[in-house]
């Protein structure tokens, strides 16, 4: 096995115990950077001297201290930034050229927070421009490609992120997600995404898209790094009041609490005409594995799931345009004359729904049927622990298949931009592969699991008791 | 698709104008139908009776956020805080007339 193929926890034994140096694992992730990227596309930024200066301070604090215990849980571990997440001193764009040499003056509170605890940022990853849209293509800087098949689209918003870590390129990857912006691109590239609930991590530093529905979330390799992220990046921040008092746990304790006796959900709305039928199968295949782990499955009715897409494109475009208003390129970055193609249908979009007349057609409907939609998911969680759907409702799609379509490109999100309007944690997690119809190529899929407000910790048993079943994460590409 | 003109072209200059942005007569075209499609996909919303429910805003129930009224901790630079902009004066950001 090789250095950049570690899982996080695997890393940390293994420097904490001096079995290799921060450098060898830094240098190993930067040799995939330079051996791949040029296919993939997954970084807009590398900071390669910074990364190797990084290293070699991590190293001179581990060979003085004790090989049982470390202050810091991530010191010496190569990480990958997505780029709308600020870092001081190195560039970030949000994927949009209007913010091409925009270098922030200070750190978001997440990428404080990781650096605070020994992590090496690598670099900064391509992303959908403003984190518009599901397949990586609507980056100014190029379109990243799915290392399981680089014809094939990464997910998007947060391409970059994934395919960074779906090719071994880092260890962590960061993303957000405000319609399913972690965990589609987790499910087409076989990786761990978690979604947390709206406001269990800070927003502060990181390029504003919905501000009502952004959650800030990572991508890993399996369950136990996830928790091992979260339990950094949670909890109550001064710069954003949405982030409440809610107590942390320690995110990795229980994990192997098991599933028995645990209710799962099964919405019926989720199995509907046009989802891949083998992709059902799989997904049906999963939940019946945790069934003969000791769950019970009930079946659940979310019946206004088929109203959750046309609430989001009213309420998010509408935040967008507002947050949108500020980029006025005097104080950083260029003139708005660089907005491309999808800021601007989605500013204008927003700006009709806000506008005088339309506004309670609009805005404050959408608004209201968002009620709704969190109301049928209060109702469920009275009669189950979790709910298990798909991601999505096809494989990975081809690059240029639904880019001159924007309504096709928006459907991806079906199945998650619910959770977001519910405010509701969602974990996506590996299931297994399932050959192109196209070309035979084996394509990642994944299942979410989706709980109450804050019940990450229970998300996090479930996928960890179906992971110890499958290890899909020990599949390799072959890159 | 059916042929939609939910929006008019002028309606899409207007909002490009409220919204600070330019386009040339075929992009005009070019959104005039594709925001067109997405209007038309909304209106599955008329179906859902909503008379007398609440709207949701801040989804996990917070409200009126304070902090103590101090100052929070030391703040960035004025050179700092200039060191992004292409257009400064005396310290200043250096922003176009408002007025003729």
């Amino acid at each position: 096995m090789e250095l950049h193929q570690l899982t996080i926890k695997e890393a940390q034994e293994r420097l904490r115990t001096k079995k290799f140096s921060s450098l060898e694992l830094v240098k190993s992730c930067l040799g995939r950077i330079k051996k791949l990227d040029s296919k993939i596309n997954a970084f807009i930024t590398v900071c390669e001297k910074e990364a190797l200066e990084g290293a070699k301070k991590a190293d001179k604090i581990i060979s003085h201290q004790s090989p049982v215990i470390s202050h810091q849980s991530l010191l010496g571990i190569p990480i990958a930034v997505k780029d709308i997440f600020c870092t001081k001193g190195i560039k970030t764009t949000a994927g949009s050229k209007v913010l091409e040499d925009y270098i922030p003056v200070y750190d978001s509170t997440v990428v404080k927070r990781l650096k605070d605890v020994g992590a090496i940022i690598l670099g900064k990853t391509n992303m959908d421009a403003w984190a518009h849209g599901s397949s990586g293509e609507n980056s100014d800087f190029g379109a990243t490609r799915n290392p399981w098949d680089f014809e094939y689209v990464p997910g998007g918003s947060s391409s970059g992120s994934a395919a960074a870590l779906a090719a071994d390129m880092a260890l962590l990857a960061t993303g957000t997600d405000t319609g399913g912006s972690i965990r589609l691109p987790a499910s087409f590239c076989s990786l761990v995404g978690l979604k947390p609930t709206y406001g269990r991590v800070s927003r502060y530093g990181i390029i504003a898209m919905a501000s009502s529905l952004d959650s800030i979330g990572h991508f890993t390799k399996n369950i136990t790094d996830s928790a091992i992220i979260l339990n950094i990046t949670a909890g109550q921040d001064s710069y954003d009041a949405t982030t409440p008092r809610v107590p942390v746990p320690d995110y990795t304790k229980n994990l192997k609490k098991g599933i028995k006796g645990l209710k799962i959900g099964i919405p019926k709305e989720y199995f509907i005409k046009g989802l891949n039928k083998e992709m059902e199968k799989k997904v049906k295949e999963t939940i019946k594995r945790l069934e003969k782990l000791g769950a019970r499955l009930v079946n659940i009715s979310l019946p206004h799931t088929e109203y959750a897409l046309a609430v989001y494109y009213i309420i998010q475009p509408s935040e967008v345009s507002s947050n949108l208003a500020r980029y006025d390129g005097i104080r950083f970055g260029f003139s708005r004359d660089r907005f491309a193609d999808e800021a601007r249908r989605r500013i204008m979009l927003g700006t009709y729904a806000l506008s005088a007349g339309y506004y309670e057609a609009y805005y404050l409907k959408a608004m209201q049927v968002r009620s709704l939609i969190k109301k049928d998911f209060d109702e469920a969680f009275k009669k189950v622990d979790v709910l298990m759907a798909p991601v999505s409702p096809t494989l990975p799609f081809k690059l240029g298949e639904k880019v001159n379509d924007p309504l096709q490109m928006y459907l991806s999100d079906i199945f998650t931009v619910t959770a977001n309007l519910a405010g509701i944690p969602g974990l996506s997690i590996p299931i297994g592969f399932i050959p192109s119809a196209s070309s035979g190529q084996a394509l990642p899929v994944g299942i979410q699991i989706l709980g109450p407000q804050f019940s990450e910790e229970i998300l996090f048993q479930v996928g960890y008791a179906y992971e110890q079943e499958t290890k899909w994460y020990k599949q390799k590409l072959n890159l | 698709m059916k042929k939609t003109q939910k929006l008019t072209e002028e309606e899409v200059v207007h909002m490009a104008k409220l919204a600070g942005l330019t386009l040339t007569p075929k992009e005009v075209k070019k959104f005039q139908k594709q925001l067109s499609e997405v209007l038309d996909y909304i209106e599955i919303l008329k179906k859902v009776k909503t008379k007398g429910v609440e709207s949701t805003s801040q989804v996990t129930g917070l409200e009126s956020v304070f902090r103590e009224d101090k100052v929070a901790g030391p703040s960035l630079s004025q050179k700092e805080v200039l060191s992004g902009s292409k257009s400064t004066h005396n310290g200043m950001f250096k922003t176009k007339a408002i007025f003729e």
